[in-house]
């Protein structure tokens, strides 16, 4: 009898508890919605076809575009792509397959010490090594802060997607007299590459809303811009001047770069969530 | 003896300061099957891991003593072109998983970048696949991912990938371990064929196993050869009285 209402005390704690958590989750998201329901309210209304395709209107004109925003944004993440991509990917096999050398320690405290920097920091270190010798902003310098921002998200990313692939895989090539660099290159990465691809995605998810680092690097500029050596609008850095300015019309802009922003990165860990289940390699 | 392809002489091996082989002196037939019998730890992977100098890549692992190939010591030669001549098919099917069934069998040529015509690679890889009693049932799935195969299926996978390289050793560590009993059957009866080209090393737990596929058994025990000689000899009258002890089932 008391045995049987101990378990009925317990179940009843359990259902308590599974609720508990559940309950927290659900709020946890709440703030999320509340954001998501803002931006959409306010922003999508901004959004039309002459948001992509027309520059920024003049001050007191209605209407325009940001097209040179989503261009620069596209550049930047592009200029940081070709510098973080390769650099982080060598890090990352270095990592895993050369890890237990001093060097590799030094490698991951330099890594995990670089993903803490505020990326203010990061900003105005890429000005005084980039922006002050070449004289003048840039979207090279913008590209190359983000680049630092990015890099420790794709080296440890690839270090950890890599350190899961089973070691019988490598002893497989090994054994077939394989030599070691191409057994990396031809057995380890391709079986990683779902997992470094998805790295490298939630990487460019993680920069493409950075404002702070391109304050005074990529700087920002009215103009449909192309060339990395001159200084280059980007959305953030609209949002950023226009949502500070006093015109209403540029509010309204604000809102929808803003709105267009939130979509990205949505369907950016969207992608990232589909491409990590659907390539998903069988061992 | 008649033909030896390997001798091993003195062979030690250790994985940092613990002694995982003593002293084993051992010489191997050519073109026969040579069964390693022995309680589960007696270090029968570490002596077929020391045959292709995989033994070695485990960080601090080291052997002592010399084991050569023909009359070329193997310690002296290029571990890659060691492992070229002498295959290896792991405990567990590990076939590449991003590769087809047709790729995984000419992996080796592939990933060493020897470029082979369409005409021989598909000659080596329908060969390779018949020899190992695979050929019928993947031929017409043969661009598919290796990894869809059932396990005995990609154990067969497995030694026609190592039997595409032409080896002149094959060391199998298990290789039915993990099989029901007709997949374990179809890769004895290819274990016995495989002895017209190759010099096959089995790694077995199996005391009925090694009767029925060997010509020669080999009985570890905690790291020392106790015996070695033909395997109707040692299963029947059996020198040593460990190997006996085995035999009966009175330990391991
Ligand atoms: N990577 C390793 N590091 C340290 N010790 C190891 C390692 N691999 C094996 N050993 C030790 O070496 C000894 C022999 O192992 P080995 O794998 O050769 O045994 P085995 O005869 O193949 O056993 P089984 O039949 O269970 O496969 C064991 O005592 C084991 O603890
Ligand atoms: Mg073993």
């Amino acid at each position: 009898m008391r045995e049987e209402r101990r378990i009925v005390v317990r179940v009843a704690w359990d259902r308590l508890f599974s609720a508990a958590t559940a309950l927290l989750s659900y709020l946890s998201l709440i703030p999320l919605f509340l954001i998501l329901y803002y931006i959409g309210r306010r922003g999508i209304s901004a959004v039309d076809w002459d948001f992509f395709t027309s520059l920024p209107a003049p001050v007191g004109e209605t209407g325009g575009g940001v097209s040179n925003a989503l261009v620069g944004s596209a550049v930047l993440i592009g200029v940081a792509c070709v510098l973080a991509v390769p650099v982080g990917i060598a890090a990352g096999v270095f990592l895993s397959e050369y890890g237990k050398s001093r060097l590799a320690g030094a490698v991951r405290l330099a890594v995990d010490v670089l993903q803490g920097i505020p990326s203010i920091v990061i900003g105005i270190i890429a000005y005084l090594w980039i922006v002050r010798p070449m004289r003048g902003f840039s979207a090279l310098s913008g590209g190359a802060a983000l680049a630092m921002l990015m890099l420790p998200v794709v080296v440890r990313s690839t270090e950890e997607t890599l350190r899961l692939i089973p070691s019988a895989l490598r002893e497989a090539s090994l054994a077939l007299g394989v030599p070691r660099h191409r057994t990396v290159l031809k057995v380890i990465l391709p079986a990683g590459l779902s997992g470094i691809l998805t790295a490298v995605i939630l990487g460019v998810a993680r920069i493409s809303g950075e404002t702070a680092p391109l304050l005074f690097t990529a700087f920002g500029s009215p103009f449909m811009e192309w060339n990395v050596l001159r200084p280059m609008n980007s959305l953030p850095l609209m949002i950023f001047n226009y949502a500070t300015s006093p015109y209403p019309e540029w509010h309204a802009l604000a809102w929808g770069a803003s709105f267009v922003l939130a979509v990205f990165m949505l369907l950016m860990n969207l992608v990232a969530k589909v491409m990590a289940r659907r390539w998903k390699i069988r061992f | 003896m008649e033909d030896t392809i390997l001798r091993i002489e003195n062979l030690c091996a250790f994985f940092g300061d613990h002694r995982v082989l003593s002293c084993v002196n051992l010489s191997v037939p050519r073109n026969k099957t040579t069964a390693v019998m022995g309680p589960s730890g007696c270090g029968k992977t570490t002596l077929i891991r020391c045959i292709n100098r995989m033994h070695e890549l485990v960080q601090g692992a080291s052997t002592t003593g010399r084991i050569l190939l023909h009359d070329d010591d193997i310690h002296r030669m290029n571990p890659i072109v060691v492992r070229r001549r002498i295959g290896m098919v792991f405990q567990k099917p590990n076939p590449f998983p991003t590769m087809s069934i047709y790729d995984n069998v000419i992996a080796g040529y592939k990933l060493n970048g020897v470029r082979l015509g369409k005409a021989e690679s598909d000659r080596i890889v329908e060969e390779s696949l018949v020899k190992a009693a695979l050929w019928d049932e993947v031929k017409d799935i043969i661009h598919r991912k290796g990894t869809f195969l059932s396990g005995g299926q990609q154990q067969r996978l497995c030694i026609a990938r190592s039997l595409a390289m032409a080896p002149e050793v094959l060391l199998l560590d298990e290789p039915t371990s993990a099989l029901d009993p007709k997949a374990t059957s179809r890769i004895e009866q290819l274990i016995f064929e495989l002895k017209k080209d190759v010099t096959v090393l089995l790694v077995t737990h199996n005391m009925a196993q090694a009767a029925r596929v060997s010509d020669y058994t080999a009985f570890v025990y905690l790291g020392e050869l106790v015996e070695f000689g033909p395997t109707e000899k040692l299963f029947t009258v059996p020198e040593d009285r460990r190997t006996e002890e085995y035999l009966t089932g009175k330990f391991g």
